[in-house]
């Protein structure tokens, strides 16, 4: 039962196959049995956990069941839910239950899913490999010295390993294709806008967004059913009818046009990367798509720009980290900025220290125009490459990240060669562009590799359409680690 | 570009965030090489480019001057480190 997507889960609990409780005990049970060894969820609570199974199973027998009601779901531990926990893999968040939750987490249990937990990740989603959480690193089903992706690496981790179907998850630089990737499963961000930000602990607020990770694209259309939609509490999100992600799944690719930028092909990529999405691309010319070469000049500048505005945006939003109102408090302390210096010397890890530290300098007295500003301009001409690109072609197609999952500690002592290799997903956001990451293949190592499929905005129904005809030709998606 | 020790001690002041003598020299190390990265973007010509904020370019939108919030203090205030009488309680700032 735990092998079982999303699709058939909700059309067991349907067909009264299955209880809500039945289910999620079974979920509950491979969790206590795997997590040990991944790391991949931080905090659990079966008997929460079963009370709202069993309201879910009243709902059912009461008729008033939606298509994802009594399905189990995991949360990224910085979606906001009332009464769990929300500790963003920070000390700093570690005492903090939450009095409230997100606009996501209110809409999945609107309905009527049930949590069994919630996902490990990189520090305030600070990270590409998981290695910055206060839990500890998460590990990669398919490999334990692998590293999962980062930041939403136990959501990966936990899907990949079907610790549950579907889990939700956040991107502002490639956390949900990145370790969808490197995890083998499937995962999207939306368009910018799309999912409420509402209760999402902020990290860098003009690029983060919420989305789906899931073992199939079918599964993230319904899951984005759930979560997508507009939230007057956000106000950047966007006022747009209701749409089903899931309306064009079956349509046919004949004469799709799909775009490979030539710079996501240069230098730096590796060859089983590049094997496993030119076999891909020759799958989808075989279900009728066309291939066109495309240009996005200002690919490189999507890394100086984003470690410039995302670190400015994190300094800023991270400002409320003061040890007042919620939070870790110092206990040594002679006045009120000493209080304010040992809360935050204490409370954040290295790598968050590292970026709220750029991001003071950037925004500082002097410098602004020429860093933060200069970011943004170069911000509009990643996103007119985008445009352009966008009349030559339906969606684009790449690499996901230049090489399959790294070790553990491969990386950590050298931030900068970790950041590089956000190249391709970097630029996705910048633009505020939808992006996903579906399995294509394996690396000679055995771990996972994911080919990325970039939309216009709001074209999410688009690419799920891509992926989904992928997937009725592929298996990778269908493929589970041996634990 | 290169930071001073002096540069780092200011930018951590700055941030709130105690930095101690032993750290400053590897943190000086790593946010130069960060500043190293980020210095890439001085060679572009941005002349004329009008800066992004928001990808749909939409202006934030206002909405009507009522209160929507009920009072929750006690439900917020239960997670403070401090809180006394309904307040939240930090160190003497006015002498």
């Amino acid at each position: 039962m735990t092998q079982a997507t999303l699709k058939q889960l909700s059309q067991q609990l349907a067909a009264k196959e299955v209880s809500s409780v039945e289910l999620a005990s079974q979920y509950l049970d491979r969790i206590e049995a795997l997590n040990p060894r991944l790391n991949a969820i931080v905090t659990v609570d079966r008997e929460k956990t079963l009370i709202e199974a069993a309201a879910a199973d009243a709902r059912i027998a009461a008729g008033a069941a939606s298509a994802l009601t009594g399905v189990p779901l995991v949360h990224k531990d910085l979606f906001c839910q009332q009464g769990w926990k929300t500790g963003c893999g920070s000390k700093m968040l570690d005492n903090f239950v939450s009095p409230y939750s997100a606009h996501v987490v209110e809409q999945c249990a609107a309905a009527g899913m049930v949590t069994l937990g919630r996902a490990n990740m990189d520090e305030f989603a600070m990270g590409s490999s998981n290695e910055n959480s206060f839990h500890g690193a998460v590990k990669n089903p398919w490999d334990l010295n692998a590293i999962p992706g980062g930041s939403s690496g136990g959501s990966a981790a936990a899907v990949a390993a079907r610790l549950t179907p579907v889990a939700t998850a956040t991107d502002t630089g490639g956390s949900i294709r990145q370790p969808a990737s490197h995890c083998g499963v499937t995962g999207i961000k939306p368009t910018y806008g799309a999912v409420s930000r509402y209760g999402m602990v902020a990290f860098a607020s003009s690029l983060d967004q919420g989305g789906p990770i899931a073992q199939t694209a079918e599964d993230c259309a319904l899951m984005l059913n759930v979560m997508a939609g507009f939230d007057a509490r956000d106000s950047t999100s966007l006022e747009r009818a209701t749409e089903d992600y899931s309306r064009d799944l079956n349509r046919s690719l004949a004469g799709l046009k799909v775009g490979l930028p030539r710079e996501y092909f240069a230098a730096g990529l590796d060859a089983d990367v590049a094997r496993a999405v030119d076999n891909a691309v020759s799958e989808l010319k075989k279900l009728g798509a066309e291939a066109v070469e495309i240009s996005l000049p200002n690919t490189e500048l999507s890394i100086p720009a984003y470690y410039v505005i995302a670190p400015a945006e994190a300094s800023t939003n991270l400002s409320r980290y003061d040890g007042v109102r919620y939070g870790h408090r110092a206990n040594d302390y002679k006045d009120l900025v000493e209080m304010y210096e040992k809360t935050r010397a204490e409370g954040f890890g290295d790598e968050v220290k590292r970026r709220i530290m750029v991001g003071t300098y950037v925004l500082s007295h002097g410098y602004y125009d020429a860093y933060y500003i200069k970011a943004q301009k170069i911000r509009r001409l990643i996103a007119n490459d985008f445009k352009a690109a966008f009349g030559q072609c339906d969606v684009i197609l790449g690499p996901v990240a230049p090489t399959a999952a790294f070790d553990l500690g491969q990386m950590s002592s050298d931030p900068v060669q970790m950041y590089l290799s956000d190249v391709y997903t970097l630029s996705v956001n910048l633009a505020g562009l939808p992006g996903m990451s579906v399995p294509a293949g394996f690396a000679a190592n055995g771990r996972p590799i994911g080919l990325q499929i970039i939309g216009d905005y709001f074209a999410e129904a688009k690419m799920l359409n891509v992926a989904h005809q992928f997937q009725q030709a592929t298996d990778w998606h269908a493929k589970a680690p041996a634990l | 570009m290169s930071l001073t020790h002096q540069d780092v001690a200011r930018i951590a002041k700055l941030a709130r965030i105690e930095v101690g003598e032993a750290e400053i020299a590897a943190t000086a190390e790593q946010l130069n090489n960060i500043f190293g990265l980020i210095e890439q973007m001085q060679a572009v010509n941005t002349d004329g480019i009008e800066p992004m904020a928001h990808p749909q370019d939409v202006s934030l939108r206002l909405r009507e001057d009522v209160v929507t919030e009920t009072n929750q203090r006690e439900a917020f205030q239960a997670v403070a480190p401090q809180v006394e009488k309904g307040l939240f309680l930090v160190p003497k700032v006015i002498e």
